[in-house]
């Protein structure tokens, strides 16, 4: 059997009782939601916290709110499950529900959660194997060792980004909520991540992350379009995210693409999303701003499917991700 | 909970209280299994990749490998062998009995115990929201069709139809 190393749980009843625990116990505490995570990560002794706190009793963090401005504030501990069927969820943002469907499964979606999934650990297949495993052929830099293993030569690890959502909510410009010693701070999402396998999170470690909020949907449209091997359980090798701005006549005033899947953070496909701004949705225009994104996708072999396939498919997935928001 | 220390705690499975010591690191399919001998459940991959240790937990399917026993307290927690009433099997059963569903079996515990959650709030599931609902849970024998038809059929004698299998499904085509 595969068990989970030893621990003091804690279960604290507010966010300020959790960010105290966090940060007196500091490197050896971790917070869990789902665990659909952390739990294998322990399992596989990737992440050994001697002191596990538990958010499932912390008020505020369960409930979907509708601010009167048009925004939908998420708490962090809302199963994936309840958004992939929250019937106010799928109409106002039909690409979010989708992308939050297409993670996993749905046994795991009843047990996961979106701040989960917003603060996955990223992946990599000299990585996400037991310690034996990865003993065998001596620990990467990632954990335990100095090495890379898919990039010898290299000083930093590429491990990849693999949630589903990340892509698609930074490319919407949602922002996310974070209870620190200081108190709450709003950032933006795309803020909250930074291209380091190992150091892919630019929060401190306390920090409580409790609501994720979705713009207003007026005057944007966005889409998610996921590459794996199995229609079912695979992490994303390559997910793009694309929310399009347009004006009144059609033209798109700003574009964001992000690529998931293919880097440590959501990379953003800059040069595709410039062709966008200031022209109509066409076809040719579609398919010029997915070539541009064969570039940004830096992918390596660390993650399942051919290295090369996943770069030369990103245009064309960027291209549907695109044409899905016409 | 501090490390490494049993405490003693009531779960309620299968609508009866046990009483079990257990660590607070101890996966509900641990104590399950090891400190209930409530063996039905099975242990598969223990990473969320197959679904064969699918509980049902308030009436919603989950993984009892990624789930901690101590969560469970207070819950109820139903398992494989919790869904016939005495000797008398549940529809399900015996449609994957029947049609040739369970082959090597080991799949089948989660199977049951996913498409169950399914059956009680969807009475007429459609092929495809049976393979929404089973798509966690791995089979390496049956190649899905007999376990997505005894569901199926599972469902139209739960309605009170008079449903017999296929001839196709039980002879082949
Ligand atoms: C077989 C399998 C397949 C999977 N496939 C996919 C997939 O296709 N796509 C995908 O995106 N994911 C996938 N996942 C990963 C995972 O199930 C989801 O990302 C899930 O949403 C994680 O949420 P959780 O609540 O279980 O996270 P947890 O495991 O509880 O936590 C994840 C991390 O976030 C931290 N954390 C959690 N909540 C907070 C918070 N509120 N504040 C601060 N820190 C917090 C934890 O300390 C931990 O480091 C898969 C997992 C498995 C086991
Ligand atoms: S990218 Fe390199 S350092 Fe990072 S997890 Fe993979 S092998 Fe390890
Ligand atoms: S044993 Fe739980 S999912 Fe495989
Ligand atoms: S019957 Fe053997 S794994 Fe399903």
């Amino acid at each position: 059997m595969l068990r989970l190393p030893t621990f003091t749980y804690h279960r604290p009843k507010t966010a300020t009782e959790a960010v105290a625990i966090a940060c007196q116990h500091g490197k050896a505490a971790m917070y869990v939601a789902g665990g659909t995570d952390l739990y294998p990560n322990m399992k596989r002794r990737h992440q050994t916290p001697t002191q596990v706190i538990s958010l499932q009793d912390v008020p505020g963090l369960h409930s979907i709110d509708w601010l009167p401005d048009g925004r939908c504030a998420i708490g962090a501990m809302v199963k994936l499950s309840a958004l992939e069927h929250d019937a106010k969820v799928k109409a106002a943002h039909p690409a979010f529900a989708h992308a939050v469907r297409e993670i996993s499964t749905p046994l795991l979606r009843n047990m996961g959660t979106i701040g989960g999934n917003l603060l996955l650990d990223t992946r990599c297949t000299y990585y996400d194997q037991t310690h034996e495993w990865r003993e065998s052929i001596d620990f990467c830099m990632k954990k335990d060792g100095a090495i890379c293993w898919v990039a010898p030569g290299s000083p930093r690890c590429w491990a990849v980004q693999s949630s589903d959502t990340v892509p698609l909510v930074c490319a919407m410009e949602a922002e996310v909520e974070l209870v620190g010693l200081d108190g709450v701070r709003t950032i933006k999402a795309g803020d909250l991540y930074r291209d380091d396998g190992i150091q892919y999170l630019t929060k401190k470690p306390e920090e409580l992350l409790t609501r994720l909020i979705l713009p207003a949907p007026k005057g944007w449209k966005a889409s998610y379009l996921k590459l794996r091997r199995r229609d079912t359980y695979d992490f994303p090798v390559l997910g793009v995210g694309a929310c399009v701005w347009t004006d009144a006549a059609g033209t798109v005033t700003k574009a964001n693409i992000r690529l998931g899947g293919a880097g440590s953070y959501a990379i953003p496909a800059t040069a595709s999303e410039k062709l966008l701004v200031g022209n109509k949705l066409t076809d040719e225009l579609v398919a010029a701003a997915g070539s541009e994104a064969m570039k940004p996708a830096r992918t390596m072999d660390n993650t399942d499917l051919d290295v090369y396939w996943r770069r030369k498919v990103a245009p064309v997935y960027v291209a549907r991700a695109l044409m899905a928001c016409r | 909970m501090s490390e490494s220390k049993k405490a003693l705690a009531t779960f309620h499975v299968n609508g009866e209280p046990h009483e079990v010591a257990f660590a607070p690191h101890k996966t509900l399919l641990e104590v399950l299994r090891e400190e209930m001998n409530l063996t039905g459940t099975k242990h598969g991959c223990e990473l969320g990749e197959c679904g064969t240790c699918t509980v049902q937990v308030d009436g919603v399917p989950i993984l009892s490998c990624l789930s901690l026993a101590v969560d469970a307290v207070g819950k109820d927690v139903r398992t494989v062998e919790g869904l016939a009433q005495g000797s008398e099997l549940t529809p399900l059963q015996h449609c994957m009995a029947d049609l040739g569903a369970a082959q090597c079996g080991y799949c089948t515990p989660g199977v049951l115990m996913a498409a169950d959650a399914l059956l009680k709030h969807n009475a007429k599931p459609s092929r495809d929201d049976i393979k929404e609902a089973l798509a966690g849970n791995l089979c390496r024998c049956t190649g899905y069709l007999k376990i997505f038809e005894a569901v199926e059929l599972a469902a139209a004698r739960m309605r009170g139809e008079k449903a017999e299998p296929s001839k196709e499904s039980i002879y082949g085509s």
